[in-house]
């Protein structure tokens, strides 16, 4: 009796069982498909993915998009932001944020030309503050002697550094919120740098300095050596240096890191100074492109520079990012910017679509960090 | 069997392939306290997950009062009546305790949306004088200590009429006052008819306090009934599944007379006052008092974490600097802090990155700077092995998904790397479970016989006694009096470190 019973619970079993299988087939499959679709968007590389895909779509729709010409546009445009963004990588890192950068960019701009010019106009610049100090009929500081160059470059360095200094000064060791802090120094710098030169460009500078931008062998160019030393420099210093790993720990956590003998004050003003300096570095490059020293230079590129750092998926609220997600980043922001040019859409509905795409990325951001937190 | 208020069925639970919890079945009656224990992971959590509508069960079934019930959402359970007193407390410190108590059903004027402020003082005043709590309920909440905050919340729960409550671990941030009062509380609640769930580590207040229990262990009910059938070895063996004779391990007396710490004359207007004390090598010294008695204050002082204003703190005969924790870990102080997320731990990093936090300088090249992670991952992983850290990968895995004893050994490998002269350990037991308690106390008892000093503050008496070469008393900010180990006597080091407010607390418990 007992074992009939048993007997019949058993083939149930079985049959329960067989039922189930097969819809756990059907679920793996699902799942399966779920599961690789998780992993792409996982992926470290979901950017550069989506950039190939986007490449891949509009290749025939725009085919001058692979025309030299083109490509050689859109890595020229490319270097020179992929240097500022990764200067803004380090701060976020930190949930951080650096509004100066552009500001610095002009005021490096501003501050090499005055030093490297070799002659301005007197009525156009008879009226500036430098008139008669730094700017004279006989040129810049150094307009004439053979140490210009370096001495510009220093100069514009320097420039880059000591801004840094101030905005990571007032937010390690004031504790002003870096959004106050760099917000006030963008509008006092970039003020200052069209001040300075009563809004115009100095023009005139050293043949050997816009060679920077005009050396070329090929698709190598200068710029792009520069960009990738730094880019490399940059990757290693946030990877296997006591800084780079003092960096993510202060970005995570400050107060324990504090406490675990993060000198975190000295850490904060080094990543500032790290973001003035790159966005020093830009300036060199934009300005010997131009060839002058513009006031306004780089005024409208913050939003690039954020933008890119957030499609490349460093989050702002720190801890999280590498320079490969930045490089990423801002070569889909490019690609994407150079695209709606060639579909010559105006002004306006480019920055609609820049900004939209951005959103989408913070988005993202949040989609990704949430199944993270699911899988944990 | 009308009064069983709830009742888990063989619920069964899997993550990801990782079993939680295997058919669990008890019930809750009505009008009694039940507690749950179980180390960290036996699955308390998710079970009261799965209560809350925050889970949902794999197999089995839960029925609210003989009814089945499968809440969707927190929503659901609210509805039903089941609502949570959480170990971290949920609560809006920048508005007021009314506010927080009634956020989800302010009181309108008529139809409109203005709230009505009167009607919400008025019976928020009743229900906290209910619960004896003397404060006004446009305080805010930040300015209330943590034991009335938790009372705040029972308000909260209370207010909503809920038949069932969940107090999971209400008890570790309050003083020994502030705990009686929340027993006689519970025990009020309970004698009005509610059920309550009661999750604690610390099974002297379940004995007190509990009418029935459930023991877990790996997601299994490993027994359960009247609680005068389980004395504390049967609670706890059920528990770790192995004997634990001692809770504690034997001390060995390695205390040299080489002196490690000596401070003079230490004061901080409002903060302590006049601290003389010595630490010698190998030696384990206790430092107990209630919560603002200065003991943790002092540890920061210490540490270089907080500035002091007058006095000295040498270590080895050296003059320590004020105000700068780099100085003090170069010089071998280490300091495992009381709150393990916010100051201990970067949570959101890998295990490696934790451990190699504070000793990433000796890692590194001159010039360069660059970290040797090899040497560095090698070290730690010996570290971690020590400890007996249970991980899957030090590099891959984060810190946040420990366990809370395995977070602790996570704090204190990152300090042993530094083989510090001292360590100062502030409540290194909290909230842990019993078995990572006792390898706590042996990492300790290890490293006092290789000489390291260590200066343990708690508020567990238990373990200050039987870890300690001294223990010295606190009381509102001095040092009242210094126990030798012949001495101790839990009765004394309790009435010096209540002064007067034993009598007092004495009096209101008769009178209540």
């Amino acid at each position: 009796m007992k074992q009939q019973t048993l007997v019949k619970i058993k083939s149930r079993i079985n049959n329960w069982g067989k039922g189930k299988a097969d819809v756990q087939d059907a679920q793996v499959e699902i799942s399966r498909g779920r599961s690789l679709a998780k992993k792409i968007l996982m992926s470290e590389y979901f950017v550069l993915y989506l950039t190939i895909l986007y490449l891949l779509v509009l290749t025939p729709i725009i085919p001058r998009l692979w025309h030299p010409m083109n490509i050689q546009n859109v890595l020229s445009n490319m270097w020179p932001l992929l240097v500022v963004a990764i200067g803004q990588t380090f701060v976020l890192i930190l949930a951080g944020i650096d509004l100066s950068q552009t500001s610095v960019m002009a005021m490096s701009s501003v501050v090499g030309a005055v030093v490297m010019t070799s002659s301005v106009d007197p009525v156009l610049f008879t009226k500036s503050p430098l008139w008669g100090i730094f700017l004279t009929d006989q040129g810049g500081l150094m307009g004439s002697s053979p140490l210009a160059l370096p001495a510009g470059i220093l100069a514009m360095l320097l420039v880059g550094l000591i801004i840094g200094f101030l905005n990571g000064f007032s937010v390690a060791i004031f504790r002003m919120p870096p959004f106050i802090v760099t917000l006030v120094s963008m509008m006092l710098f970039s003020a200052m740098a069209i001040f300075l030169t009563k809004s115009e460009n100095i023009r005139h500078l050293p043949e050997a300095y816009l060679q920077i931008s005009k050396t070329q062998f090929s698709v190598v160019s200068m710029s792009m050596v520069i960009a990738i030393v730094l880019a490399i420099v940059a990757h290693i210093t946030l990877n296997r240096t006591l800084f780079g790993k003092r960096l993510y720990a202060v970005g995570i956590n400050t107060t324990a890191s504090e406490i675990s003998g993060v000198p975190a004050r000295r850490t904060i003003i080094t990543a500032y100074m790290v973001s003035g300096l790159c966005a020093s570095i830009a300036a060199i490059l934009y300005s010997s492109r131009l060839e002058m020293g513009r006031p306004t230079l780089g005024s409208t590129l913050f939003i690039d520079i954020v933008g890119a750092n957030i499609i490349g998926g460093v989050s702002l609220s720190g801890g999280k990012g590498k320079v490969t997600w930045t490089i990423f980043g801002v070569f889909f922001f490019i690609i994407l910017a150079n695209s709606l040019n060639m579909l010559n859409l105006s002004f306006y509905v480019i920055d609609m679509v820049k900004g939209s795409v951005i959103l989408v990325a913070a988005l993202l951001d949040v989609a990704r960090s949430r199944i993270q937190k699911a899988q944990n | 069997m009308q009064d069983i208020v709830f009742a888990y069925k063989d619920i069964t639970k899997r993550f990801f392939g990782v079993r939680a919890l295997k058919e669990v079945s008890f019930e809750l009656e009505k009008g009694k306290i039940l507690g749950l224990i179980g180390e960290n992971g036996a699955g308390k959590s998710t079970l009261m997950n799965i209560m809350g509508g925050v889970l949902k069960p794999d197999e089995g079934q839960m029925y609210l009062k003989g009814s089945p019930y499968t809440p969707e959402n927190p929503l659901d359970a609210a509805c039903a009546g089941i609502e949570f007193i959480h170990q971290e407390l949920n609560l809006f410190t920048n508005l007021s305790v009314a506010e927080n108590i009634l956020i989800n059903q302010f009181p309108c004027i008529r139809k409109t949306p203005l709230i009505n402020k009167r009607i919400m003082k008025e019976s928020c005043r009743k229900l906290l004088k209910s619960l004896n709590l003397d404060i006004s309920p446009s305080m805010l909440v930040e300015n209330l200590s943590p034991g009335e905050r938790q009372l705040v919340e029972i308000a909260k729960a209370l207010y909503s009429d809920a038949d069932i409550l969940l107090f999971d671990e209400p008890t570790t941030s309050l003083t020994a006052k502030e705990t009686e009062n929340l027993f006689s509380i519970m025990r009020k609640l309970k004698d009005e008819g509610k059920s309550i769930i009661y999750i604690s580590h610390i099974l002297s207040d379940v004995i007190e306090l509990v009418d029935d229990i459930v023991i877990l262990r790996d997601g299994q009910v490993m027994g359960g009934g009247p609680i005068e059938d389980f004395p504390v070895n049967r609670m706890i063996n059920l528990m770790v599944g192995r004997e634990i004779s001692n809770v504690f391990p034997e001390r060995t007396n390695s205390s040299k007379k080489k002196l490690v710490l000596q401070t003079d004359h230490v004061s901080e207007t409002g903060m302590v006052r006049d601290i003389n004390l010595k630490v010698h090598e190998g030696e384990i010294v206790g430092m107990f008092g209630l919560m603002g008695s200065g003991r943790t204050e002092f540890a920061r002082m210490l540490f270089g974490v907080d500035p002091y204003k007058e006095g000295s703190i040498s270590i080895h005969g050296e003059t320590l600097p004020k105000r700068n924790p780099q100085e003090s870990i170069k010089r071998g102080l280490a300091f495992i802090t009381e709150n393990r997320r916010e100051e201990g731990l970067l949570m959101d990093s890998p295990i490696i990155e934790n451990i190699g936090l504070v000793s990433l300088p000796d890692y590194s090249a001159r010039v360069t700077r660059l970290v040797d992670s090899k040497r560095l991952y090698k070290r730690s992983n010996e570290v971690a092995t020590s400890l007996r850290l249970k991980c899957n990968s030090l590099k891959n895995q984060k810190v946040k998904s420990l366990s809370g004893g395995n977070q602790q050994k996570v704090v204190i490998g990152k300090w042993l790397l530094k083989d510090p002269s001292l360590l100062i350990m502030d409540e290194p037991t909290r909230g842990i479970d019993v078995g990572a308690k006792y390898e706590v106390y042996l990492i300790m008892e290890h490293l006092a016989s290789e000489g390291t000093g260590i200066l343990f503050i708690s508020s567990e008496i238990e373990e200050l006694m039987a870890m300690c070469d001294r223990i010295i008393v606190w009381s509102r900010g001095e040092v009242m009096r210094e126990f030798e180990r012949e001495e101790f006597s839990q009765e004394n080091i309790m009435r010096i470190a209540f002064r007067q407010e034993l009598e007092d607390a004495s009096e209101k418990r008769r009178w209540q």
